[in-house]
């Protein structure tokens, strides 16, 4: 779109992009996108000089669907959101039911939704930078990322019954208690033998200088930018924003747990990558202090009725996602449906940045970008 | 930080806030009229809540309430902001001026509730394709699919 | 696939064809079942246990399953998550772009039916049967990967009957997956 001689000379469409730009549609349905996101970006070479970021394509109208369900009836929608970390969803939704009618959680049913979430991120983040790896080309690193996370969802999966939807958190406590088979521990095992694997991964891919040459200084956000654009979790600390909800706002049982809050530099794609990597570690710590810390008890509060009705009145509630501040409005009006439900995502959030950060960069590069960001577009979409 | 100890600082900086200022559930909500939104949300992110968390809106039959929620990294608190507009003539400020994360939350909430917001530099349809009629989150939305049901199941 | 249909049907016509018609057809289902390269159009929480069958754990690869991306040269799609009404053009854009032989498998109940999401929403289709024809059909919400591996078999039989010629199918007496002989041929059509 110059108006140097060239660009004047080669103009041939009068009213379209001008023959030095080309639109290239990227998706719905593409590999790269990590779900369904259209992308489409106006090309100068190749260059992307604009992208424009069309969602929705996995809208399924969840929000309206849960103000035709009974309370319990919205947890099962509730793991279908975010379907790579579902009990956050299951846990941020039952906090706000809970704090609607003001119902106080056992504490062993904290401790057992501090170690199934915990596990959740680990599954979570290697299923991110393991993708996000596989974009910049490195399959075997997401084979082997995907190795880790079969051995979470296997141990989840004896837990909830479910490799992947595992309505397990309920409002009012969790669903099961551990199963007597030796859970304890194998999650002890895998909390021993896993960060030798973690290593292992972070020099296949982060110590690798092709991966590095291909991902550092791609897509840098500013710590400015990020807060103001609403970004959170592993991808506000990778700006170097040094905030956890679970440390700086702590709910649940979090206080009660050492762990560093893993904050990045640079705030590029590598950067983002890896400090999801390094969260692992910091998770696996957590859920071996709960389990040291774990007493016998009650998994769910008494008399939790079949058919909740909470008094009206309106909460929200935050959690630590694996992608971010993962928060739940819920608007009671003394029914037994809710009258409101909204999700705030931090993957919508999050993903909302990338437009304005591929500009600049060539096509190859907003695909790491996007991957970089983790985006799960049940959660995007809703 | 506690909503009562923002509560305190919040009021002695802006003493005029005394009348909208409330505690819910313990959270701070701020309940304003819909032609000052912009200008309260405005003050506030020069306090200090310089997130802007979400916005989202509740249909409340004859109104549409719109509910910002901004959160403060340096305070560690959230805040709520609600102010009623009226459905057919549904219409705010829109704060991505403030705020570049208002930009796709606005349009969600314009392209499900019909509220339109002011100033905004792309107002488009952002999860239902481009030519849907209708805002699908509103009570009085019809769809042969949404089936009412009695309160027993 | 034009000469290989023609070809079909002249074998039919001819006197004797349908013993080498018959062979032709055993070469060529046993070829195409074994190598039934999918389109992973994956789009909500099924597509996990897409990409969790065709990894270590579960090894897709081993039935001859391979993801590839790329419309063109894939035989069966993998249908695996929520259509929304916004999605599914370019579901069946997809779908087309796809050479026949082509088969679909539904996975999961959002593709049989709306599953979770078929009451109550204004942006879910109701299977994706609605406009696609689909060949397997796997429940679950999300079917385990096991049930895709079950599918992508079954599938295999499916393709074990199909004959070149129009209208024509086997039908085979065994169940075993790999050692039943051909036993009998059933005319179905009305070309022969
Ligand atoms: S069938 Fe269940 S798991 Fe599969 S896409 Fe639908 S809701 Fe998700």
């Amino acid at each position: 779109m110059t108006n140097d001689a060239q660009g004047t000379a080669a103009e041939i469409v009068s009213d379209g992009p001008s023959v030095r730009e080309m639109v290239v549609n990227v998706g719905p349905s593409h590999p790269s996108t990590h779900g369904v996101c259209r992308i489409i970006t106006h090309l100068d070479g190749e260059v992307v000089t604009e992208a424009d970021l069309v969602i929705g394509y996995l809208h399924r109208g969840i929000e309206k669907i849960a103000e035709n369900r009974t309370y319990l009836q919205v947890v099962p929608l509730t793991d279908r959101l975010d379907y790579v970390g579902s009990m956050y969803n299951n846990w941020a939704y039952s906090r706000a039911v809970e704090k609607l009618m003001g119902i106080t959680v056992p504490e062993r049913a904290e401790y057992l939704r501090v170690i199934t979430c915990e596990l959740q991120r680990v599954a979570s983040h290697m299923m991110a930078v393991g993708s996000a790896g596989n974009d910049a080309g490195a399959t075997s690193f997401f084979v082997l990322a995907f190795w880790i996370r079969e051995q979470v969802v296997d141990l989840l999966a004896r837990l909830s019954g479910s490799r992947l939807t595992y309505n397990y958190v309920r409002p009012g406590g969790v669903s099961f208690d551990i199963p007597e088979d030796g859970w304890v521990e194998d999650l002890r095992a895998l909390c021993k033998k896993t960060p030798a694997a973690l290593e292992e991964l972070d020099r296949l891919f982060f110590g690798n200088v092709i991966a590095k040459d291909r991902t550092k200084g791609i897509g840098v956000l500013s710590a400015e930018d990020a807060i103001a654009a609403g970004v959170t979790g592993p991808s506000l600390r990778a700006s170097g924003v040094d905030f956890d909800l679970r440390r700086d706002e702590p709910y649940s049982v979090y206080d009660r747990f050492s762990f560093d809050v893993v904050v990045g530099e640079s705030g590029d794609s590598f950067e983002r990558s890896r400090c999801r990597l390094l969260e692992c570690y910091e998770s696996l710590r957590i859920i071996e202090q709960a389990l040291d810390q774990m007493e016998p008890g009650r998994t769910t509060a008494p008399s939790i009725p079949r058919l909740i009705a909470p008094p009206a009145g309106e909460v929200y509630e935050r959690i630590e996602s694996a992608r971010g501040t993962l928060g739940v409005y819920l608007v009671s009006d003394g029914s037994v449906r809710p009258w409101r439900m909204k999700v705030r995502s931090p993957a919508f959030t999050n993903l909302s940045v990338v437009g304005t950060l591929a500009v600049g960069h060539t096509i190859s590069d907003l695909v790491i970008i996007v991957g970089s960001f983790d985006p799960v577009f049940g959660e995007v979409d809703r | 930080m506690k909503a009562e100890d923002l509560s305190e600082r919040l009021l002695k900086e802006f003493p005029d806030l005394a009348s909208s200022f409330s505690i819910d559930k313990g959270e701070a909500v701020v309940t304003v009229s819909s032609d000052v939104v912009h200008d309260t949300i405005e003050r506030l992110k020069g306090f200090g809540f310089n997130q802007f968390e979400m916005v989202t809106a509740v249909d409340r039959g004859e109104n549409l309430e719109v509910v910002y929620i901004l959160h403060s990294l340096g305070m560690k608190v959230v805040i709520w902001v609600r102010t009623f507009v009226p459905r057919d003539a549904a219409w705010v400020a829109s704060m991505v001026d403030l705020y570049t994360a208002a930009d796709w939350l606005e349009r969600e909430v314009y392209d499900l509730f019909g509220i339109e917001f002011r100033g905004h530099p792309d107002l488009r349809r952002i999860m239902m394709p481009f030519d849907f009629e209708g805002s699908p989150l509103r009570k009085d939305y019809v769809d042969e699919n949404i089936i009412p049901r009695p309160d027993y199941i | 696939m034009a000469i290989i249909d023609d070809l079909g049907q002249t074998l039919e016509k001819m006197p004797g064809g349908s013993v080498i018609l018959t062979s032709f057809d055993a070469l060529l289902d046993w070829s195409r079942g074994h190598s039934l390269w999918s389109q992973p159009m994956g789009t909500a929480c099924c597509a996990m246990e897409l990409i969790a069958s065709s990894f270590s754990k579960f090894d897709l690869d081993r039935h001859g399953t391979f993801p590839r991306a790329d419309p063109r040269s894939v035989d069966v799609m993998v249908v695996a998550g929520t259509i929304s009404r916004k999605m599914a053009p370019a579901v069946l854009r997809v779908w087309e772009q796809m050479a026949e032989p082509r088969w679909c498998i539904a996975m999961g109940n959002c593709t049989v039916s709306g599953g979770i999401f078929h009451y109550d929403t204004y942006a879910v289709m109701p299977g994706v049967d609605s406009f696609l024809p689909v060949d397997v059909y796997i429940a679950g919400c999300p079917p385990r990967p096991e049930a895709l591996q079950d599918a992508i078999l079954q599938l295999r039989d499916k393709i074990r009957n199909e004959s070149v010629a129009g209208g024509r199918t086997y039908e085979h007496k065994l169940l075993l997956p790999t050692s039943s002989p051909r036993v009998a041929i059933e005319d179905r059509g009305e070309s022969a």
